[in-house]
């Protein structure tokens, strides 16, 4: 028997498949009775079987390098699923979609009146010296009022198993088309649980996101003409890019395939001539998109798309200028943006942020940097950041002197013990730790994934689950216990 | 259809199209020189006036000899016309339109390229070198038939069709004008059986061997060749079919007078002329004329579509 559940530890944390005592939680019992019935061979097979259906789906992200020109490595996935209760998921996202809600409506404040900062409850000054504000996109009117149509928000739990939010990703966030390839390889490799329980499917985010789309085509009525805007084949997301423009029908385009006319029209360039575009799902950050306003340097942009965002004639998801709100110091903030603008509790809190622009904030981070976690406003990917708990004397102190520099540009949290689930290393189950992103999508309604992508940090105690540093992920089950 | 992806989709069948026939070429010219007395040897230079690299060629090395022109045509990277460059721009503009293409097409693409480049550094000896050329040639055909086997035939695959053809027209060109400009021009009497065997090269280099015995039921001899490689309109290699195959595929895209109005002048010119009636020169000025068509008719596309 290879899976010794009797061997794995789940002291000290919260497990997703397991309780405390090693007993399975009631969502996790069907798989872990069936996990027991495997031999090691078994286990070996649906390994193989796992890794030669990613590799024949070419699931890959693209990693670039000078001599090798651009390599597609795929990215560890481990069998054993992370499960959630369907009726915990709910709560989580009536949550997402309170937040996201919220998001929405500070970011096009922020873009006219800017009440909230009028009402004392956001600070004008953040804004000023704030990267991802865009004053080019003041008084805009996008459709629908909506500046962020796709969110991917991080969410951890911690070792009392509370479920936090640790981020927003307002700007271009990925990992969806991994959340529905894993899907189809765990349907590959092990039908006869799918054939049992009632797991809730996921497949349908690719008519969500068209549907979402569509919505916001300035010309109601017609068929409308949607486009995928990639930077290109070296970008690590590209696989992504072309997969959801082929699920959706839509056309992959990069910045040359699109001009924008003297009729501030955006068009694109097909053997039939120039034809309309209405909607463009862009993947290319806001600085990159238009170099007639942004970085004149950019070539992975198009000239004029500004002018025809901001005549009304194109959509751009999501809308430039949206990235304001996935700042961390922003980020402390939208518990406050629930209550203003909702005038409702948040559903799903946030990880308790220390705000070094606060002078009581400040004082307290200063006295216990060692247990902090520290983060820079505009940085993602981990860059930039202090872990209080394992960084040198010397590393503390320099963040201390950032800190009393910039104050405005630091927040920092506790460090949490995130979560962990069985995870397959070798032929044994070892307990890894895990987060999950869900997406949330938004235009005439709201929708969340069903669950989300699990990213698994593989390597023992790491809690970075990146997929440029160790990283790997898993199958997320929403189990709905009550109508198997 | 983006423009940029029939671009894409048809500079990679081009490209496909020449590292198989550079592979055929090399192959052929291998036994050639094996088959021809020493004195009457042309050795490896043609290969490359062939690709109209020759300038370039001897400004990267000293002499013609085998060894020089295999590295040049097979793996040096500084020469776009090496089968390994040509392989690397078809995977280039294959993983360009990786969403448009079939999965199984962009893998072998991907294969091709990566085996070609492993295994190059063999065919600096002739022992290996057959199984080489064999290996592109077979894998630019799979890539062929797999693309005829499971892609949608819809604009995309014509263009896929166009490159193919074009290239395919225009190599013929080639090998016809450089074999028969180097055929040993002032030879005794009892060297026709080389100058056969040469032009036995010719059809070989083109697979057309079988196919012209077949077809023509003659002895190799020039006027027949001249005749069956460019005006036949049944064997796919010939010029005559190649043009005919582009032609039908413009028929299916949007805007075509202008690229058919090209084709069918080339047509003319081509099916009223008497190649095989041409001595050496006029030939190679009619051969001139039939590339410059093929130049106009790509321009012409890539200003119409791309």
């Amino acid at each position: 028997m290879a899976i010794r559940w009797g061997s794995y530890k789940v002291k000290n944390l919260f497990d997703e498949l397991l309780r405390a005592s090693g007993r399975p939680r009631p969502a996790a019992q069907a798989l872990c009775s069936y996990l027991r019935t495997l031999k090691d061979r078994d286990i070996e097979a649906y390994k193989t079987a796992a890794e030669s259906a990613i590799h024949v789906m070419g699931v890959t992200f693209t990693v670039y390098s000078e001599d090798e020109g651009s390599i597609d490595r795929v990215w560890p996935f481990d069998i054993i699923p992370r499960i959630i209760d369907k009726k915990e998921w709910q709560r989580i996202e009536a949550g997402l979609k309170q937040r996201v809600k919220a998001l929405n409506l500070f970011i096009d404040d922020l873009y006219h009146k800017q009440q909230i900062v009028t009402d004392g409850v956001f600070p004008g000054e953040l804004l000023e010296d704030s990267k991802n504000f865009r004053p080019q996109c003041v008084d805009v009117d996008p459709p629908l009022g909506i500046w962020a149509h796709i969110c991917g928000s991080d969410l951890v739990r911690d070792k009392d198993g509370t479920i936090y939010v640790l981020e927003d990703n307002l700007r271009v966030p990925s990992g969806v088309s991994y959340m529905l390839e894993n899907r189809q390889v765990m349907k590959r490799v092990f039908p006869e649980m799918f054939e049992q329980h009632n797991i809730l499917p996921v497949d349908d985010y690719p008519s969500q996101l068209y549907d979402t789309l569509a919505a916001l085509s300035p010309r109601p009525g017609n068929q409308p003409e949607i486009v995928v805007l990639t930077p290109g084949v070296y970008n690590s997301a590209y696989f992504e890019h072309a997969y959801l423009a082929q699920q959706m029908g839509a056309e992959l385009v990069v910045g040359s395939d699109l001009v924008v006319g003297e009729d501030n029209v955006v068009y694109m360039r097909t053997i039939e001539g120039l034809t309309r575009v209405d909607v463009i799902y862009r993947r290319v950050d806001d600085l990159f998109l238009d170099p007639e306003v942004f970085n004149p340097e950019s070539a992975l942009g198009v000239p004029g798309l500004m002018r025809a965002w901001k005549s009304g004639n194109v959509a751009l998801a999501n809308a430039p200028g949206a990235g304001v709100a996935d700042d961390k110091v922003v980020y402390a903030f939208v518990p406050e943006m629930i209550k203003y603008y909702l005038k409702q509790e948040p559903i799903l809190p946030n990880v308790p942020t220390y705000k070094c622009i606060d002078k009581q904030d400040r004082q307290y981070v200063i006295e216990n940097i060692a247990r902090m976690v520290v983060k820079p406003a505009n940085e993602s990917g981990g860059y930039g950041m202090l872990i209080g708990p394992h960084a040198s004397k010397e590393e503390r102190e320099k963040f201390v002197r950032l800190i009393r520099r910039d104050p405005r540009n630091y927040v920092a949290q506790p460090m949490l013990t995130l979560s962990t689930a069985p995870t397959l290393i070798g032929n044994r189950v070892e307990p890894r730790h895990l987060d999950l992103r869900p997406f949330i999508l938004s235009s005439k309604k709201t929708y969340v994934t069903t669950g989300g992508l699990t990213r698994v940090a593989l390597r023992k105690g790491s809690s970075v689950v990146n997929s440029s540093q160790g990283g790997g992920s898993k199958d997320t089950w929403v189990v709905d216990l009550e109508a198997s | 259809m983006l423009s940029r992806v029939a671009s894409n989709i048809y500079w990679m069948a081009r490209y496909i199209e020449r590292a198989e026939n550079t592979a055929r070429l090399i192959n052929v010219n291998t036994h050639l020189l094996l088959d021809l007395p020493r004195r009457v040897r042309l050795g490896w230079e043609p290969i490359v006036d062939i690709t109209s690299s020759r300038d370039y060629f001897y400004s990267l090395y000293d002499d013609a000899d085998e060894r020089s022109v295999i590295r040049f045509m097979v793996m040096d990277l500084n020469n776009n016309s090496s089968i390994l460059s040509m392989l690397s721009m078809a995977r280039e503009n294959a993983r360009a339109v990786r969403d448009i293409i079939p999965r199984e097409a962009w893998e072998q693409i991907n294969e091709l390229y990566m085996r070609a480049k492993k295994d190059a550094p063999g065919v600096l000896t002739q022992r290996h070198r057959y199984d080489y050329m064999r290996s592109i040639i077979l894998g630019a055909q799979t890539i062929t038939g797999l693309l005829a086997g499971t892609m949608t035939h819809d604009e995309g695959y014509d263009f896929l069709r166009m490159g193919r053809n074009l290239e395919r027209a225009d190599m013929t060109t080639r090998i016809i004008d450089v074999r028969s400009a180097a055929l040993l021009p002032d030879m005794s009497e009892d060297m026709t059986t080389f100058e056969n065997l040469q032009w036995m090269s010719v059809l070989k280099s083109l697979t057309a061997y079988q196919m012209y015995r077949r077809e023509m039921r003659l002895q190799i001899s020039r006027p027949d060749v001249l005749k069956f490689l460019l005006q036949e309109d049944r064997f796919p290699r010939a010029f005559n079919h190649a043009l005919n195959e582009a032609k039908s595929c413009l028929f299916d895209l949007p805007a075509n007078d202008k690229p058919l109005q090209l084709i069918a002048r080339l047509e003319r010119k081509l099916m009223r002329a008497k190649p095989q009636a041409l001595k050496q020169d006029k030939l190679h000025d009619f051969i001139d004329e039939l590339q410059i068509g093929l130049i106009d008719i790509n321009n012409c596309i890539s200003e119409v579509y791309f």
